[in-house]
């Protein structure tokens, strides 16, 4: 009786001392929604729970191997005991209820988030290999940003164009897989301003690791002022220059997950000094990146491969217009030293 | 001898040349369909499975049922094959159930090593962020190599462990369908063989779980991961058969099931989800697979398939398998407290039904892996109870074992050690598993770098310990040698602090927002002292397990002769000489007592035929 008296005492203090220590470093990202408040405080009383569960067990773990070692010369075996049904029931019941009541309590939470705002404001997010696309219905505008006003709800429905991607933002907590052929939804409330970033948690093929895109959380009325600018934007696209307009498309189309404009070196080659420059492809071969190698390199990209990078770009750029393509390239050749 | 006497050789051979004719077979029948004659993917898949077949039959396999379907008898022969060097049965066919378990064993290492070393790989390219030694294509590949590798290696880790000991403990002559048991370990061989080819032939991009549709558009080493798998799988079912009817056929006069070891409880229950549920992985793979070849369309939303259905079925058997690897370790964990303690096994029954509870309530929690994935939300609820349940038997095993320390005369050698690493790290990894069963905090944790935190703590504490525990224990009674008492303590306290650093480490990069499978990660995240952390501390396990092998191969050979009983277990199989005679017990054992009743005075747990007791004086 003495011994678990100690031990217990010891229980209580390693408890304490375990959760001021994982309490005092971050152990979370910043928050900044306010579904993730629930998250967060779920997670912090399960840190507890846990803290001390791990302590109850490693403190008569220790204990026993301190104090119950075998001393020099004893032959002799440990008491005769065993077991004690009272002692089986009461760690099967206590167990069971704590978990079913953390269910209990995450089932609630689960029902918030899904409770849905009158005032929602909709995003249709589309993942692709490699990038992100948001659609605002109510607004008639599309971005390859994701702009969106602090302290209301937004419904966002995602689907996929191509393989399995996962929309998350980290500092929201929560994630929805995006899911080709179907739509699948989750509501966020952004409770913060700031800059985030989508990053996609399902793997989706080589450039996974690069799938991100900028989220912009920004005041109602700067959303306002947001969405105002991007409607003027888009019929009046036609003043932009080529270059211009191949710039957004390679944003929108996701080839910039893979290729950097600023010279570092990504899941492909990077596109600055790209155009006019000698290429030294795996097969031996050099060849100038003129219009040509550029235009065959987007629409059969398996056909040649710069020597030290994988043949992994996905053959799915077929079905960019002759336009299109043009101005891409045209970006491109902007970049040239 | 020559070399052809080998059956590893004939079944390598066998094999190339049945890869071969399997492709020829589709070149032919595709150039008289009037179809271009080459195409390498149906080739492929045709080729690797024919060559399958083809090993198995080169290397012997299937020779005594030839010979049955001819009318002729096959007496079981004992011992070496007759003029051949003791070593040699090791590389062909035998039938003895310590024989294959030694190789399942081996393999299972070879297998570790390999896993361990494709994990050194890319530990070095995310130890900081930025590009360092590795390609996505080839990070990719090695991600779901190690995965796969290392579920091959602790599924025939145990196989050999249950071969090994089951018999043994139950005091049965052998396993219960001895050729069914060779069969199904070499089936692994060419199956392995096509694992480590599908690298070569462009990888994959999908990791281990191929989730279609990204399964459907990957290189061509899918298809050989597909076939890989199922006939790996088909190893687990066959082997599962030959255990449940072990334990439940031949079990020693007087054992009755709560008589007997705790271990072959974990078996059990392990063998019965193998048998149920292995079925549902190969499904899952070989419809993607005819999807690749035939165009079905089961995966495909264009032709009315489904992309979420993959994941019930592949999850079904997927999630069950955790419990296949960590339900035997656990019983490892429970087999040697009681010897290191000197007491009995606390609440024994209880011990023993929770394996059972364990694997029923795995098959039903397998959708708490698809939180996020967009099916039927209000069906997360249910799964999130169901799988909050197993936190319950589970807490029972650790009470138990805590209890069965308490008031004992604990020793210290190296397998009570890595018990002891075992029940810390399988409580790391025990632990950070409630956050995840819970639907929204999993919502936040799903995929991230907190999740392979938890896996890896489970998959070490409750089974990889557990092996390292019994290699050393039963080392002496397989070998007759002493392992090394100093190098084993050096392995336990290089690995086990290491293994706490990379587990905590990998637990909060995850939380910090470090994904799963990625190449290369965000610098803005801030968590480059993690990564290194983990880096660092894998690179520690690798080197003691290095240590460990070392140990056990230098002490097979010069280690100091071991006694009989070196633990003073009450266990048949130390009763024994070690190493085994070839026929472990001349006379069948008889129960007469509880098996773990130590500190009861007098008290036995077997009584050994009068031969058996004279063999080893």
């Amino acid at each position: 009786m003495k011994h678990i008296v100690i031990a217990s005492v010891l229980v209580v203090i390693v408890t304490v001392l375990v959760i001021l220590g994982l309490t005092s470093v971050d152990l979370v990202p910043q928050l900044a929604s306010e579904e993730g408040e629930l998250v967060d405080q779920l997670f912090i009383w399960q840190v507890y729970v846990i803290a001390f569960i791990f302590s109850l067990i490693v403190v008569f773990v220790l204990y026993s191997a301190v104090v119950f070692r075998r001393r020099p010369g004893d032959d002799s075996d440990g008491e005769h005991v065993r077991g004690n049904v009272p002692l089986e029931i009461a760690w099967t019941i206590i167990p069971l209820i704590v978990v079913l009541g953390f269910g209990v309590v995450s089932a609630r939470d689960l029902n918030d988030m899904m409770t849905s705002d009158p005032d929602q404001l909709v995003v249709e997010v589309t993942g692709f290999q490699f990038g992100w696309n948001f659609a605002y219905p109510q607004h008639d505008v599309t971005s390859s940003e994701l702009y969106l006003p602090v302290g209301r709800q937004t419904l966002f429905r995602i689907t996929s164009l191509d393989v399995i991607h996962s929309f998350w933002v980290p500092e929201f907590r929560i994630k929805q897989d995006a899911v080709p052929g179907r739509w699948t939804e989750l509501m966020v409330t952004p409770s913060t301003t700031g800059d985030f970033r989508i990053r996609c948690a399902e793997l989706c093929g080589y450039a996974h690791a690069a799938m991100y895109a900028p989220v912009v959380v920004v005041e109602p009325e700067d959303f306002e002022a947001w969405l105002t600018g991007q409607e003027v934007e888009v019929p009046g696209s036609g003043e932009l220059t080529p270059a211009q307009q191949g710039e957004q498309l390679s944003q929108n189309s996701g080839c910039l997950s893979c290729h950097s404009v600023d010279g570092s070196a990504m899941v492909g080659p990077t596109w600055q000094g790209l155009y006019g420059s000698e290429r030294q492809m795996s097969d031996g071969a050099t060849v100038t990146a003129d219009e040509e190698y550029l235009r065959t390199a987007i629409l059969d990209p398996q056909s040649q491969i710069v020597e030290g990078f994988d043949p992994i770009m996905p053959a799915a750029y077929t079905g960019l217009s002759d336009e299109d393509l043009a101005a891409i390239i045209e970006y491109i050749k902007s970049l040239a030293p | 001898m020559t070399f052809l006497s080998l059956g590893l050789v004939r079944g390598l051979g066998a094999q190339i040349a049945g890869t071969a004719v399997g492709m020829l077979l589709v070149v032919v029948v595709r150039a008289l369909m009037g179809l271009e004659a080459w195409a390498a993917e149906p080739a492929l898949v045709v080729g690797a499975m024919l060559g399958t077949i083809t090993f198995l039959i080169g290397v012997g396999s299937m020779n005594d049922w030839f010979k049955w379907a001819g009318g002729e008898e096959t007496p079981m022969h004992h011992g070496p094959p007759k003029d051949q060097p003791a070593w040699i049965r090791y590389f062909n066919v035998d039938y003895n159930h310590r024989v294959i378990g030694v190789q399942y064993t081996v393999t299972a290492i070879l297998l570790l090593i390999f896993g361990g070393a494709l994990a050194m790989v890319f530990r070095v390219e995310l130890a900081q962020a930025g590009r360092q030694v590795l390609g996505p294509a080839l990070y990719n590949t090695m991600i779901g190599m190690h995965g796969f590798v290392m579920i091959g290696a602790i599924l025939l880790g145990f196989a050999g462990l249950g071969n090994y000991l089951v018999p043994l403990l139950l005091g049965a002559s052998d396993m219960a369908f001895p050729r069914l048991n060779a069969f199904a370990f070499w089936i692994n061989v060419p199956a392995s063989i096509l694992l480590t080819a599908s690298m070569f032939i462009g990888g994959w991009d999908t990791g281990w779980t191929a989730y279609p549709p990204l399964s459907v558009r990957a290189p061509l080493g899918m298809q050989l991961y597909f076939v890989s798998v199922f006939f790996i799988g088909i190893s687990s079912i066959l082997g599962a058969v030959n255990l449940i009817t072990t334990i439940l056929r031949m079990r020693a006069p007087g054992m009755t099931l709560f008589r007997m070891p705790i271990f072959a409880w974990g078996v059990l229950a392990t063998s019965i989800i193998s048998l149920t549920a292995t079925q549902l992985i190969a499904l899952s793979f070989v419809m993607v697979m005819m999807q690749r070849l035939l165009g079905m369309g089961f995966f495909d939303p264009a032709q009315g398939g489904n992309p979420i259905l993959f994941q019930h079925l592949f999850w079904f058997y997927s999630h069950p398998a955790v419990y296949v690897f960590v339900l035997p370790g656990l019983g490892i964990i429970s087999e040697l407290l009681p010897v290191f303690s000197r007491k009995p096994l606390f609440g024994y029954k209880w011990v023993a039904l929770s394996s059972i509870a364990i694997a029923l309530a795995g098959f039903l929690v397998w959708a708490h892996h698809m939180f996020t994935s967009g099916m039927e939300s209000f069906l997360r609820v249910p799964f999130m109870f169901t799988t909050l349940l197993v936190a319950v038997p589970t807490g029972v095993k650790f009470f138990s074992w805590v209890a069965t320390m308490w008031g004992g005369k604990l020793t210290f050698p190296t397998p009570m050690l890595f018990v002891l690493g075992s029940l810390s790290v399988f409580l790391i990894g025990g632990l950070s598993g409630p956050p995840n069963g819970m639907v929204t905090t999993d919502l936040f944790l799903h995929d991230t770098y907190w999740i392979v935190g938890h896996f890896h703590a489970t998959m070490f504490g409750g089974f990889v310990f557990p092996f390292f525990a019994a290699l050393y224990f039963w080392f002496p009674k397989a070998t007759g040698r002493m392992y090394n008492e100093r190098l084993g303590k050096l392995h336990f306290w290089l690995v086990t602090p290491a293994f706490w650093v990379q587990s905590l480490g990998q637990m909060q990069v995850g939380l910090m927002g470090m994904r799963r499978r990625i190449v290369d990660y965000d610098a803005a995240l801030g968590i480059d002292g993690g990564q290194m952390l983990v880096t660092i501390a894998g690179f520690v396990i690798a080197i003691s397990t290095v240590i460990m092998i070392v140990n056990l191969v230098r002490s097979a050979r010069r280690g100091e002769v071991a006694e009989r009983n070196p633990w003073r277990s009450r266990s048949p199989e130390w009763q024994i000489p070690s190493p085994i005679p070839e026929v472990a017990y001349a006379e069948p054992f008889v129960v007469v007592g509880e098996p773990y009743d130590y500190g009861l005075p007098g008290s036995t747990y077997v009584q050994m035929g009068t031969a058996a007791a004279s063999a080893g004086d």
